[in-house]
């Protein structure tokens, strides 16, 4: 049995697309096949972030009205084994998807594929309709700010809503010296919130960025980070291995005395 | 290390702590959301209790608080009204037991 699973949040930018693209690379190096949809139809941009925009051909939108054939909509990650985008059409009118439509994609691809990450648009209106409408797990992605919490109850509530008990939590951009100054809501404060399991803390972290500037996931860069490390932790937790949370500011103190060391402070 | 713990000292005295403000602010924007309705509703909804309690007791409207506020995805409506004073009978006429017109006192 494939899982097919719905990265959102509600709110716009907290990381979905983010999540969806590392994730994927994640999961595909444990030895999985991955399927990755980009739902967010009209303003797509995990191709970018996985690097693959100049090999995109096709996109969903050719395949549903029979312009070409799944297999060839499809876009082969050539660095990480097992691993396929089915890209988003950018200028075609998003309202012309229906969640009857996602469904019989995926169900296709279910076929071929031990996941199916389906990155959703923000927001709660047609286009999460159709990234929702095939999923039976739902990763839901948060910052520890109050809006970003906020939306993401809105959006368990109608997971629910449709049947969609599966639901995990990832907090992404946590930043522990400001938690630990009291700035910032912990892991454990917005846990507390939302009351949905944890599958996933991601630092805030400038290689995030490095990673979509390169279009290169996070876990196949030569130099292995923390983020990484989240990322490889959130696969094989999906993958049902019980793995500790790390502690994010012990992991920082930790880099920052090895560094020190090196310079002999 | 010190520089965190100038931080910490002064993120408690003058922020008031920003960290905690989000979770308060969130129990509540979170209970409200859950229970589906708007704060003029529960604005009624406090007032009608209020009103049942002043026949009974006296509430100090100062202190109380009437709040929906939820834990594990479960909400509740949390009331605490310190009473200032019992009332001995209680005021409201529609309390009183009618006297049905066919009762009969007669005492032999
Ligand atoms: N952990 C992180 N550390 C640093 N930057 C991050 C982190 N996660 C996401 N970002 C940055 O935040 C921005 C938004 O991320 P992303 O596009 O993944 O969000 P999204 O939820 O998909 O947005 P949209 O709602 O528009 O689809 C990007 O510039 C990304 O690089
Ligand atoms: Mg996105």
């Amino acid at each position: 049995m494939s899982r097919i699973i719905v990265v959102t949040s509600g709110k716009g930018g907290v990381g979905k697309t983010t999540v969806t693209s590392n994730l994927g690379a994640a999961i595909a190096q444990l030895g999985r096949t991955v399927a990755l949809i980009d739902a967010d139809f009209g303003l797509r941009n995990l191709d970018i972030l996985l690097g693959l925009e100049e090999r995109v051909v096709y996109t969903a939108l050719d395949v549903l009205s029979g312009e070409c054939r799944l297999a060839q909509a499809l876009v082969k990650d050539k660095r990480i084994k097992g691993l396929v985008l089915l890209p988003a059409a950018q200028n075609r009118n998003k309202e012309s998807v229906q969640p009857e439509q996602m469904k019989k994609i995926t169900s296709a691809l279910t076929k071929g594929y031990d996941y199916i990450l389906i990155d959703s648009p923000a927001g709660i209106e047609m286009g999460f309709r159709n990234a929702i409408a095939a999923a039976t797990e739902a990763i839901i992605v948060t910052t520890p700010e109050v809006a970003a919490v906020r939306d993401a109850d809105r959006v368990i509530g109608l997971l629910e809503a449709e049947g969609i008990h599966n639901i995990r939590l990832i907090i992404n951009r946590v930043r522990p010296e400001m938690v630990q100054t009291n700035k910032m809501m912990s892991v454990e404060d917005v846990l507390e919130l939302l009351a949905v399991p944890l599958v996933g803390v991601i630092p805030d972290d400038e290689k995030v960025i490095v990673a979509t500037n390169k279009g290169e996931p996070l876990v196949i860069a030569e130099d292995y980070s923390l983020p990484a490390l989240s990322f490889t932790n959130i696969a094989r937790r999906l993958e049902g291995e019980k793995v500790p949370f790390m502690d994010l500011m012990a992991e920082q103190n930790n880099i920052l005395t090895r560094i020190r060391r090196i310079f002999g402070g | 290390m010190m520089n965190d713990l100038i931080d910490m000292f002064f993120s408690w005295n003058t922020n008031k702590n920003s960290r905690e403000k989000a979770k308060r602010r969130l129990q509540l924007i979170l209970a409200h959301d859950r229970a589906n309705m708007n704060p003029a509703m529960l604005h009624l909804m406090r007032e009608e209790i209020l009103a049942v309690v002043a026949r009974y007791v006296e509430v100090n409207r100062d202190e109380m608080e009437i709040e929906l506020e939820n834990s594990e995805r479960m909400t509740a409506l949390i009331a605490n009204l310190p009473i200032v004073k019992f009332k001995s009978s209680p005021l409201s006429e529609e309390n009183h037991q009618p006297i049905p017109a066919d009762i009969n006192l007669d005492l032999t």
